[in-house]
């Protein structure tokens, strides 16, 4: 452990970071040749068939998903240890509404977010004097808009859909913000919040460039090893319904003749909470197989920012009331986006 | 003997960072306390909002990031 430790010191940060860029851009080069030639050579899967282009499929995209999300998860989390919550906060206490709500929502995309955090990070920033409005804002758009559900759509569905994604996403958060700032529901705060004295904060730690990188490569392989069971399986039944599900079956069911689809898909999102990396590829296949736009967004908008683990944590700073306001003004903003994008579509 | 604080509401990272402090207490040969603080408005008062957080004796020396074992070793030294 110790030699280990002494050894690894020894080897320049810029060598580790060059030779793990060069492994990454081996590996993102090799992945299509070699899925083929294990596809239709090893395997001797016919090529028109579809059973062999299915297969070929899973076997392209799980590594090229995975290396995807390695790369720039690692890259996200290095650019991040820049930008802490603290630093967000005092950016944002005593700004305008609506500016305030504005620079929220953006700042919710750079900023880490884990449902664990939503407290300490609601209580300080309502401490500081943010208003609750803005707050809100930035709790809606930080799961929202993250790097794990940017990379998979961008990867898997392509740059249009996720550009749709991200504003849509910055649209809902914007939009939950201002009306619930109009609402004037500070009573509806759980009262010890107001009673928390926050200590001054804390000195502004500067960690070392090789801390960084070894955070951000820390942190990466823990998201890894926490989605790549369902990527995998996620990309396994995309392809299964790329081969197999009738088009009409899926444009009966979500399509825009059905005007229950949007409502439908965002309940069904809730409890799929976590699992942005599972269905991306299903919603992948289902747009390929005549899911209209509105629908597949409403559906992944629902997974990422409605989640009912932390509709619990935040029972503990929210009375009821805010927080069933709080939830029907973000499925009711998805929802609009999905009808809209389905109208326009 | 030192006190040393783990702040956090107990989600894996926090876990991580008890284990860490426990291998850095066991490395540095030292005795140490350790407390998991997991009272939102205790961790509040301590100024930070990301967690997990780690103090050793009042003051705090990390948060937002799972030091590894070394550096909370280097910590305890000083």
């Amino acid at each position: 452990m110790t030699t280990l430790a002494a050894r690894r010191a020894e080897i320049p940060l810029w060598l580790t970071v060059l030779a793990g860029t060069i492994l990454w851009l081996v590996a993102w080069f090799l992945a299509l040749p070699l899925s083929t030639w294990i596809a239709f050579d090893v395997l001797g899967l016919d090529p028109a068939s579809q059973l062999g282009q299915a297969v070929a499929f899973f076997l392209f995209d799980v590594p090229k998903v995975l290396l995807l999300l390695t790369g720039i998860v690692t890259l996200v989390s290095f650019l991040r240890s820049f930008v802490s919550p603290e630093r967000v906060r005092s950016a944002l206490a005593g700004r305008n509404a609506v500016i305030g709500t504005v620079a929220a929502a953006g700042f919710g995309i750079i900023t880490p977010f884990c449902s664990c955090s939503a407290v300490p990070l609601f209580i300080g920033f309502v401490e500081a004097g943010v208003p609750l409005g803005v707050t809100f804002a930035f709790l809606v758009a930080s799961p929202m808009v993250n790097e794990v559900a940017i990379v998979l759509l961008w990867g898997l569905v392509g740059p249009t859909i996720t550009i749709a994604y991200v504003l849509a996403g910055l649209a809902v958060a914007i939009m939950a913000g201002l009306i619930i700032g109009r609402m004037r529901m500070e009573r509806y705060v759980e009262d010890y919040v107001w009673t928390i004295r926050a200590g001054s904060a804390a000195i502004d730690f500067r960690p070392t460039m090789g801390d960084r990188v070894r955070d951000a490569w820390r942190a990466t392989i823990e998201i890894i090893r926490r989605v790549w069971p369902y990527v995998v399986a996620g990309i396994a039944i995309g392809a299964f319904i790329h081969g197999f599900v009738p088009t009409e079956l899926v444009v009966k069911i979500g399509g825009e003749d059905n005007p229950l689809a949007v409502p439908a898909l965002v309940a069904l999102g809730v409890p799929l909470y976590g699992n942005a990396a599972g269905t991306v590829p299903i919603i992948d296949a289902l747009i390929g197989k005549g899911l209209p736009i509105g629908s597949a967004l409403a559906f992944m908008m629902a997974i990422t920012a409605l989640s009912f683990p932390e509709m619990v944590i935040l029972r503990r700073v929210m009375k009821p009331r805010l927080l069933a306001t709080f939830v029907a003004i973000v499925a009711a903003g998805i929802m609009v986006i999905g009808y809209l994008f389905n109208a326009v579509t | 003997m030192k006190k040393i604080e783990v702040l956090g509401s107990g989600c894996n990272n926090c876990i991580r960072l008890e284990k860490n402090a426990r291998e850095a207490v066991a490395a540095a040969g030292i005795e140490a306390e350790i407390t998991k603080v997991t009272d939102y408005a205790e961790i509040m008062s301590y100024g930070i909002m990301s967690t997990p957080g780690l103090v050793i004796d009042g003051k705090v020396v990390s948060y937002g990031r799972v030091p590894s074992a070394d550096d909370i070793k280097v910590w305890l030294g000083e």
